[in-house]
Parts: structure tokens; sequence; C-alpha cells
């Protein structure tokens, strides 16, 4: 697969205090976004996720380090024709209806009269605001504000959409709908840059990820990669059983009337609790089997950086 | 094309700014006002007119461009609206020319709307238009042109408050900056003089913009004045707007 987006070595630190003095934010970030993938940026805040966004956009200079995008320099015009960004908490022109909005941003991509007017129909439809393309933007709810950011993100139809916490604001009907938007994007063969903090979300449309902890690339790789499959442990509820006669098999967490929530660590116990429940007529109601989870692995990474 | 864009979109802020609004009837107020005050004084009631009128056009002007023009980059940087602008395929210089055109075409047209409001007044008391006062509003409008360069200048580095200080101080220097050329006459050689010399070159002189009292009192203006003065706004007017976007392409936007 062709690499889009190639970042070697960056560096950036800001003066800080009344008395300037550096603090560095990056300190030699490098990884790479191969074509058509969803490639989710985490870590926890100040660790230098919007920051190294933001060198990728030409909104700030890195002090070092090489950005290329498409195999052209950052900061040509080439590479910006192909990409879409929506940033994190977006603030836009409020003094424009939605319609205005994304009219701005078209004719900045030299899109013809006819071929701007569709895409603005599409794209309204798309993020379901087509009854919001004559109010102006002053007037719009976060979530409303997160949806027509997404749009004006895929005015240009690009390659590459750069999303900083694209999830953020919205309930979670909105959530779900942005995800599938995305996942659309992936079947359109689009590559997905994504900056979020809700891990569950990134777990669920993520093909590879990288976790940025002090301005460092702590760990990256394909998800299936950095998530194990062993089981973890198993939740299992039951009734019909003493607490007591649980002790030696697992942890019992509670119980609720007749029902007792327990967590079994090693899975030779699972064989050996059925047997019980089955001997002393109980009742199964549940076994989920835990697995390793990118919260899991996150939260490890940063205690760990 | 790009520029052309921004300008459009500048144009459409600036248009919806009550600010813009508020000026505009103080200035439309002040240009009946001369109506009256020529009412209550003795000698030429037109040039009352004429002088009031002028000097309406040309403070309600400037404060539209240093009030607008100081947040125009400021608020772009502040409300983080630049964010996905940067991100789209416009250069930066070319962001600042658009906000700067957008801004001029505004003012352009406040200064026709002022401008008409002031030549019906006049026509109402002579019955006719002097081309001298179309070409002493045509000066207003190069001086705040370039007025407008030096509030986009300030606003790439400054809150809109001090950018709006800065630029205040930058039209009254201008105003009396040709107290220096004085000077430099009646110096005597020597590098007072030089000295005298090099600051007047630096500083502003936009009272080669002013043909108000030529235009009230009939008074004959060489066409190379005109030449030169023009030449003069236009220059500063690139330097300043040079100026401007060699400070705007190195700005970290955090």
């Amino acid at each position: 697969m062709a690499t889009v987006l190639q970042i070697d070595n960056l560096y950036k630190a800001f003066q800080v205090g009344f008395i300037p003095r550096k603090k560095e934010i990056l300190r030699g970030i490098s990884f790479s976004v191969d074509s058509g993938e969803i490639f989710g940026y985490l870590g926890p805040n100040g660790a230098g996720k919007t920051t190294t966004l933001k060198c990728v956009l030409g909104l700030i200079f890195p002090d070092r380090g090489q950005i290329e995008i498409f195999g052209h320099p950052h900061l040509s015009l080439e590479g910006k024709e192909r990409l879409g960004y929506l940033p994190e908490n977006p603030y836009f022109y409020d003094y424009l209806t939605a319609s205005e909005f994304l009219d701005f941003y078209a004719q900045l991509f030299r899109l013809k009269k006819r071929e701007k007017k569709e895409k603005i129909q599409s794209l309204l439809q798309l993020v379901g605001l087509e009854k919001a393309r004559d109010l102006q933007l002053r007037k719009f709810s976060r979530g409303m504000l997160q949806r027509i950011g997404l749009a004006q993100a895929l005015i240009n139809d690009p390659d590459l959409l750069f999303l900083d916490e694209p999830l953020g604001g919205l309930d979670p009907l909105g959530r779900k709908e942005i995800r599938d938007i995305i996942v659309r994007l992936k079947e359109e063969r689009k590559t997905v840059f994504l900056c979020s903090h809700i891990l569950q979300d990134i777990e669920m449309i993520c093909d590879r990820v990288a976790i940025v902890v002090s301005g460092r690339i702590i760990s990256q790789g394909a998800l299936q990669d950095l998530i194990s499959e062993k089981i973890l442990f198993t939740e299992v509820m039951l009734s019909g059983l003493a607490f007591d006669d649980l002790i030696s098999l697992g942890e019992p967490l509670w119980a609720r009337g007749e029902k007792i929530f327990l967590r079994v660590l090693h899975e030779e116990n699972i064989e050996k609790l059925l047997t019980l429940v089955h001997d002393r007529k109980g009742k199964i109601h549940s076994i989920v089997p835990r697995t390793e989870t990118l919260e899991d692995i996150f939260v490890e990474i940063v205690k760990q950086g | 094309m790009k520029i052309w864009t921004m300008a459009l979109n500048t144009f459409k802020e600036a248009i919806r700014d009550r600010i813009l609004y508020l000026l505009f009837f103080f200035a439309a107020v002040a240009l009946i006002f001369s109506r009256l005050l020529a009412m209550l004084t003795v000698g030429d009631r037109v040039k009352i007119i004429k002088d009031v009128g002028l000097a309406s056009i040309s403070l309600f002007g400037m404060l539209m461009a240093i009030l607008i023009g100081t947040g125009l980059v400021y608020k772009e940087i502040d409300k983080k609206t630049i964010f996905t602008l940067i991100s789209k395929p416009i250069h930066r210089w070319q962001f600042l020319l658009g906000k700067f055109v957008g801004l001029v075409l505004t003012l352009f047209i406040m200064t026709a709307l002022m401008s008409l409001i002031f030549l019906v007044i006049i026509f109402l008391h002579t019955s006719k238009i002097e081309g001298r006062l179309l070409l002493a509003i045509l000066f207003i409008f190069i001086e705040l042109v370039l007025i407008t360069a030096v509030a986009i200048l300030f606003s790439c580095f400054s809150t809109p408050i001090l950018s709006s200080l800065f630029s205040i101080s930058f039209y009254l220097i201008g105003h009396f900056s040709w107290g220096l050329a004085t000077l430099i006459q009646k110096a005597k050689p020597g590098p007072t003089k030089l000295l005298i010399q090099g600051i007047y070159a630096f500083l502003p002189d936009l009272e080669n913009f002013n043909f108000k009292t030529e235009a009230v009192y009939g008074l004959v203006v060489q066409p190379k004045s005109y030449f030169y003065s023009a030449l003069y706004g236009i220059v500063y007017t690139v330097f300043i707007l040079v100026l401007a976007m060699l400070i705007f392409k190195k700005k970290d936007f955090v």
C-alpha cells in the first residue's frame, strides 16, 4: 500500500511563562499512514496529538523534522488539494448560513457552479443538516457544528481526512452516524487519520494506531497485533449457589437476590464452576469472556510512559 | 481567484457587522448636520458644508477602516476559524490579501454612499457637482486604503484594542509629520538635518492625501501633485502589506 502521510523525526517546542522557557511538545515523532486505512492517533491530554496535526496542516512550523503528504512537502498546495480537516471543537464563520459556509470552502477548491451545488446538497444530506441549510451557524448547537465541520472537510472529496475528536459533543445516535460515515469513507478507499479520546470508537473502526505520550510515540502498529486474543478473565452470572461455595473458583463481586456475579480468573476454573452449578442444580445466566481491550493497553502504556 | 473568494467572504463579514452601520449612521448625521451648521454661520455657507462634509467622510471612513480592520485577522486567529482555512489549498499571503481587498471593497461602498449623501446636499445648494470635490474624496479613499493596510498589519500580532491604538497613532503621526518637512527646510546641513530627514522618510505623511482645503476654496493644484500623492499612497500601502505578509508567513497558530 502506498504511503500517503510520512512524518520523520518531528520536534516542536514552545516558549512558555513570563520569563520565557522552552517547553518541548514533540520529541522526535515518526510514523507513516498508508492509503485506505483508518489510522488512530491516541494519547492523553497534552501528549502532542493536536500539535502533530497542526504541524502536518501547516498551522505551526516544526523546529525539526520532515512531513510529506502524498509525496509532496506538507506546505505545498498539491498535497493540500487532496486533504480534508475537521478541527477539535470546530469554530467557523458564524455569520454565514450552512450553505454559504460550504459554498465558501467549495470556491477555494475551484469547484464549478453545478458541481458545487450538487456537492453542497449531498453533503448537507449526508450529515443530516438539509433543514438547516439557510440557518446562520451562530444558531447551531455543538453537535450541528460538528456535523457541518465534517461536511466542510469532505467538500473536495479528499483522499486523506484528518479528524480531531470528531465524536466529541455528539449524542450516541450522532456518534453512530459519524462512525458510519467514517467506515463508509474507508469503503471508498479514503484514508482517515483519527485523533480521539473515545477508545471504544477507535477500537471499533481503526486498522492501525499510534500511541503518543509526552511528545513521543510509545507504541504503534495494527490493532490486532497490539491487542492480544488471550482471555483475561470471565464474568459469570449465576444463581442457586451460596456465595461461600464460589470463593475457591473466582472472585464473587456482588449478589442481588439469588443472582451472584463472579469474576473467574483462570480458564480451568470455568469447567469446575459449570460442573458445580450442574451438581447443585443451579443456573447460569450469562458467561462473558473478557479479552484485552485498547483501553487496557492504553492505560498500561500511559502509566509506563 | 482565491484572493477574491476570501475578499467576498470578508466583505460579507464586514457588512454583517453592526459597527459598520452604526458608524454609517453617525456619518450620515454629521453630513446632514453640516447643513444646519452652515445656517448658523456667517459667510459662505457652501464652504462650511463642503468642509464639514469632507472631514466627516474622512473621519468616519478612518474609524471604519481601523475598527473593522484591526479585528479582521485577530478574530480569525482568536476564534480559530483560521485552522480550517489554512488547511485548504490557499497561501497565507492570499488569505491576508483577500482580507485586505474585502475590507477595501467595503470601504469603497461606504465611502461611495457617504459621498452620495454629501454630493446631494451640495447639489441642492449649488445645483452642480464639482470635479475637484470628487478628486478630494478619491484621495480620502486612497488614505483609507493605506490605513486599512496598517490596521491589518497590527491585527497580525496584537489585540484589536492595541491595534486600534497603534493605528490611530499612525493616523495622528501621519497628519502631523509634515511639521518635520518644514523643520528640514529650516535646519542647517549636518547630522541633525540628516536625522530629521531619516525620520521623515520613515514616518508616514498623510497630509499628502489632503486636498480638502484646495477643493473647498477652489485653489489650483498641479496635476503632478495628484500623481505623486497617488504614487506615495500605492508604494506605502504595498510596503505595509509586504511587511504584514512577512510577519504572517512565519506565525504559529497555536
